[in-house]
């Protein structure tokens, strides 16, 4: 399989109980040096991009950090940026440690908006209390369809999950465009590509506080710890990082392997499907709108989300705060872009070089906690992971 | 109105579109072959290509009035260089950073995309027309009626495209370097024993590879002679996607490539003749997608992809 | 491999020290002033774009952006522009924003930003909203509508490329069936049927407002069927146009100049002026009315104009005519049958 099975562990075997007082410091710090300075390295990069375009970096670098991070509204803002990664995200780190690579988040994360804006549009008039999760479990079905397609494909027809799920997100783009220019197109004069304004009782509920922070954000975070559970702590979990791990020695032991990729593409799928509707009904508009393409709709989160899993190790849980970073990067993007008003392809651009220093530091950050462990402990020298 | 499409002259049409408009995912998809039997994985092919894209563009349009540029020579030659420094870069977070190749290639696709859409509206800014490549006619085959107006009436670009299918098959299969290749994408431990650098064999291989995909990108600009924001609108993807449909063989690629184009154009072809209109136009659209899928699941073969494909080597491990 | 626990340390760490240097940096520049208010100030007018797609694509983004810095000719305008914004909810924030810091006018310059702005508008009285193409105005006093016959262009596009084509066949890339696009295909349509019912217009909407590649096909696939005038709408259709000038074929465009497309070949283009319509806008936000109307670029009020290319070489005497025909769409004697 994949080399991201060798990250695919459980977290008790994680626990070094070789640390003690400063060792763990040492390690610790060891550990945080590395991602921090891979993102300083990066913002470096980005500071000489923004000073090629006359802008100034510290200017810009103020606006992103404030846009970011810098009171209850941006925070807000970041965390509902945030929600969505973190949702694919978690798909991510159960399909990727059942040995299924999925790239078809985009897809998946149309699929349930389509399903879960069929709900509403179905049921209007049912009370808030219950269309919320309504719609929410239509999101998460229609995900779930759209990931179990290409992992009955590769289960019983040996298709290549990374062919399938990324010819799946174009056909479900191509959907998402054809029904918004025919079927649940909004009646107007002029066509607009989108949905009219879902029924209030759709709305996801606004969380005390006085911000835009929204329902989803729970729920996204919600999603994260059944997903914790659901690897780590049940049998199916048990059973689908067994097929990640090694799926021929899990086949001879009798384990239902094809099922398990099935499943893992369908629950991968239902995490992105759940996305979908979120955005959908945590959206500002309150619609399902298409116009200009689907990744307006998605913001790409079918592929962010995989950096926000990966980041976090590929545990639910740590891909929390990996999303929140994440997230707020893209967030602070937007302020950076108004402030020094470069074009929105810098943020893209920064994005990626972000993504590239710190994907290129996480083995580099195993390596010197392992030198910090030589240090303190010459002779257990040999702790390989 | 079926009977317009089954004329000599559109199924022409239609088959030469085919071959055309399936050069620049067949040059990428060979790329990442090579790579991915090395044991390669590499997704940001897409960033690459834009990257060898607005490279051959500006090179072509020559804004600068640089003295050395404008021919299509250069422009090729540029965009290869190009893809052999962004292979660098790609093979310095792989081999030598051991960056998780899921992911890795996704920042390479969103720098590729930022970066030649900002230095496109900085340095170009409207999408001025290119001089196109001519078209060459092969003496003698190309006067075949019919087969010749398919086949032997392109652009240089596609013949060169279509001419590296057998070149690559016979480097992977018949070459020491193609050895080394298979083995180190194989089993590289054993390779490695055997006294293969393993990590110089990879980054041959994903030299060649981004190399061929920044000249799919510089194809697909000869293709529309022009340039934009995210030219490549995700050809990049559907080209890895055709690796595994080709079953990491070079003639298998050719294949999915061909089938891909085909698809396209036959619907292209069927929208112009006013055949297919108006919501059966927006659902045609997802014709080439289904049929790439649907033509897999039929001929599902088991060769199984290189062993060592995403494991990163270390020797000391 | 111990990749779990730590992690989540290193990450909640580094959030720490995120917020550290936010708080520090944060609460002082980005923060609002209080809502723009007194519009009749002195000082220029401040005004905020947020398109989806570049400035520079000579198209429609690139039409309001031209707009907005011909109307910074003949009045002071502080401008912003927010690009390539086709992420419908980061445009949300971006009208927030611009709202929130006091700009006196938000141009929401995108169909899919209605719905957003729909729910924004009402936090901000004080300020003047403008979103397009749409005519939809949700009742609210702030927020005006701004729409484009692109059909009566169209039009007379339509009628001068039946009267150019030579081979009979006229080829028309269009992007999605919706929007302007669906006018001005529709208008072209109309046209080129009025002027010579036996032309043939193939039209093919290639379902995307970006995939360059495609319109080049499309392009080849018109000509290879015969066409020798094409026509088409949207960002993509500079693929259309690199392969029309080779193969020799005719150009119409629209909603900008496209001559630098085509010096040679490019016949004539609808060029849409939003400056025609936002002078209306400012000066009725000068007089504290921030809202309600909608607004249509036509030819008769000059917010639609047909500038042709003299490089073109097309036949003088038809491309006199064509104000003929404008002139007879101006004073309703010629309908489009569109829109």
């Amino acid at each position: 399989m994949t080399d991201l099975e060798i990250r695919a562990e459980t977290p008790e075997i994680a626990s070094n109980d070789s640390t003690e007082g400063s060792g763990r410091m040492l390690r610790a710090l060891a550990g945080l040096a590395v991602p921090v300075g891979a993102v300083v390295g990066a913002l470096l990069v980005g500071a000489i991009m923004l000073w090629a375009l006359d802008a100034s970096p510290f200017e810009g670098y103020k606006a992103l950090f404030a846009g970011a991070f810098g009171g209850p509204d941006e925070l807000a803002d970041t965390a509902i940026k945030s929600m969505p990664l973190l949702l694919v995200g978690v798909g991510i780190c159960i399909a990727f440690r059942a040995g299924v690579i999925n790239i078809g988040g985009e897809g998946q994360i149309v699929a349930g908006a389509i399903l879960s804006t069929l709900m509403a549009l179905a049921l209007p008039d049912v009370p808030r209390i219950l269309l919320v999760p309504l719609v929410l479990m239509a999101g998460a079905l229609g995900g779930a369809i759209w990931g179990a397609i290409p992992g009955a494909l590769k289960a019983y027809a040996n298709v290549n999950e990374i062919l399938s799920t990324i010819m799946m997100n174009i056909v479900a783009a191509q959907f998402l465009s054809f029904l918004l220019q025919d079927l649940l197109i909004e009646e107007g004069a002029i066509k607009i590509q989108q949905t009219k304004r879902l029924s209030e009782n759709s709305h996801l509920p606004l969380l005390p506080g006085g911000t835009r922070l929204h329902l989803g954000v729970l729920i996204a975070v919600l999603v994260a710890v059944l997903g914790y559970f659901l690897l780590f702590r049940s049998a199916l979990g048990v059973r689908l990082r067994a097929v990640g791990h090694n799926p021929h020695a899990s086949r001879y032991a009798g384990m239902p392997v094809n099922r398990s990729i099935v499943q893992a593409l369908a629950l991968s799928g239902a995490c992105a499907g759940i996305a979908g509707a979120v955005l959908v009904f945590g959206s500002e508009s309150h619609r399902l709108i298409g116009e200009g393409g689907a990744s307006g709709f998605t913001q790409s989160a079918g592929f962010n989300g995989i950096v926000a899993a990966l980041f976090g190790g590929l545990h639910p849980i740590a891909t929390i705060p990996a999303s929140f970073l994440f997230g707020g990067l893209l967030k602070g993007g937007i302020d950076l872009q108004q402030a020094v008003q470069v074009p929105a392809a810098l943020i893209v651009a920064l994005n990626g070089v972000v993504v590239i220093f710190v994907v290129s530091s996480l083995k580099l950050q195993t390596r010197i906690r392992d030198w910090a462990d030589k240090q303190r402990r010459p002779k257990e020298a040999s702790r390989v992971e | 109105m079926w009977s317009n499409f089954f004329t000599t002259a559109s199924i022409v049409t239609v088959l030469a579109s085919a071959i055309r408009f399936a050069t620049p995912f067949l040059l990428a998809a060979l790329g990442e072959t090579v790579g991915q039997r090395a044991g390669v994985l590499n997704l940001g092919v897409e960033g690459v290509m834009l990257g060898g894209a607005f490279t051959a563009y500006y090179v072509r349009l020559n804004p600068s009035g640089w003295w050395w540029a404008g021919g299509i020579g250069t422009a090729i030659i540029a965009a290869l260089v190009v893809g052999l420094v962004m292979g660098l870069l790609y093979a310095w977070m792989t081999l030598v950073m051991h960056a998780e190749q899921g992911i890795s290639g996704i920042g390479v696709f969103l720098f590729g995309l930022g970066a030649t859409d900002l230095l496109f509206q900085k340095q170009v800014g409207v999408s001025l027309p290119i001089q196109p490549l001519s078209v060459w006619r092969v003496p003698l085959l190309g006067d075949i009626p019919h087969v010749g107006d398919v086949f032997f009436n392109q652009s240089p670009l596609v013949y060169a495209a279509y001419v590296l299918v057998p070149v690559i098959t016979i480097m992977i299969t018949r070459t020491t370097f193609g050895l080394n290749i298979r083995a180190v994408g194989e089993t590289p431990e054993a390779a490695d024993t055997l006294g293969v650098s393993v990590n110089l064999v990879r980054l041959g291989a994903i030299l060649i590879g981004n190399s061929l995909a920044a000249l799919a990108g510089a194809a697909l600009v000869f293709n529309t002679n022009t340039f934009q924001q995210n030219l490549t609108a995700g050809q990049g993807f559907i080209a890895v996607a055709l690796v595994y449909f080709g079953a990491w063989r070079p003639a298998g690629v050719m294949a999915g490539a061909l089938l891909f184009g085909l698809v396209s154009s036959t619907v292209l072809q069927l929208k112009t003749l006013g055949i297919v209109s108006g919501a059966a136009s927006a659902l045609t659209a997802m014709a080439p997608a289904i049929l790439t899928i649907a033509v897999l699941v039929i001929v599902s073969r088991r060769i199984g992809a290189p062993a060592a494909l995403t494991k990163h080597f270390d020797r000391n491990a | 491999m111990t990749m779990t626990k730590k992690p989540r340390m290193a990450l909640l760490a580094l959030l720490a020290v995120f917020t550290l240097i936010a708080t520090a940096c944060g609460g002082s520049d980005s923060d609002t002033t209080e809502a723009s208010g007194d519009a009749t100030s002195t000082g220029p007018l401040k005004v905020g774009i947020i398109a989806p797609s570049a400035s520079n694509d000579l198209a429609f983004s690139q039409s309001m952006v031209d707009a907005v810095n011909a109307v910074a000719g003949d009045r002071e305008l502080e401008i912003a522009i927010t690009d390539g914004t086709f992420i419908v909810e980061d445009a949300a924030a971006a009208i927030r924003g611009y709202a929130d810091d006091g700009f006196d006018l938000v141009i929401a310059h995108g169909s899919q930003y209605g719905g957003p702005l729909q729910e924004i508008a009402p936090d901000f009285p004080d300020v003047a909203f403008a979103w397009g193409t749409a005519v939809d105005t949700f009742g609210l006093p702030n927020v005006s509508a701004y729409t484009v016959r692109a059909d009566e262009g169209g039009y007379v596009n339509g009628t001068l490329a039946a009267q150019l084509t030579e081979s009979g066949v006229i080829g028309v890339v269009g992007p999605i069936e919706v929007g302007d696009a669906k006018l001005y295909v529709d208008g072209f349509v109309a046209g080129a049927a009025a002027q010579d019912s036996d032309v043939t217009v193939n039209v093919n909407y290639i379902e995307s407002f970006s995939d360059v590649a495609l319109a080049s096909e499309a392009a080849t696939a018109h000509i290879a069927n015969g066409a020798d005038v094409l026509t088409g709408t949207a960002q993509m259709v500079v693929g259309a146009t690199g392969v029309a000038g080779p193969a020799g074929a005719k150009w119409f465009g629209t909603q900008s100049n496209q001559t630098p497309l085509g010096p040679d070949f490019v016949v004539a283009s609808q060029v849409y002026h939003w400056e025609v319509v936002l002078v209306d806008m400012m000066t009725a936000i000068d007089a504290g009315n921030f809202g309600g109307e909608v607004y249509t670029l036509t030819l008769a009020n000059g917010g639609l104009e047909i500038e042709f290319n003299d490089g073109a070489g097309a036949d003088p005497a038809v491309v006199a005519g064509a104000q003929a025909t404008i002139d007879g769409i101006i004073d309703g004697s010629i309908k489009t049958d569109a829109g």
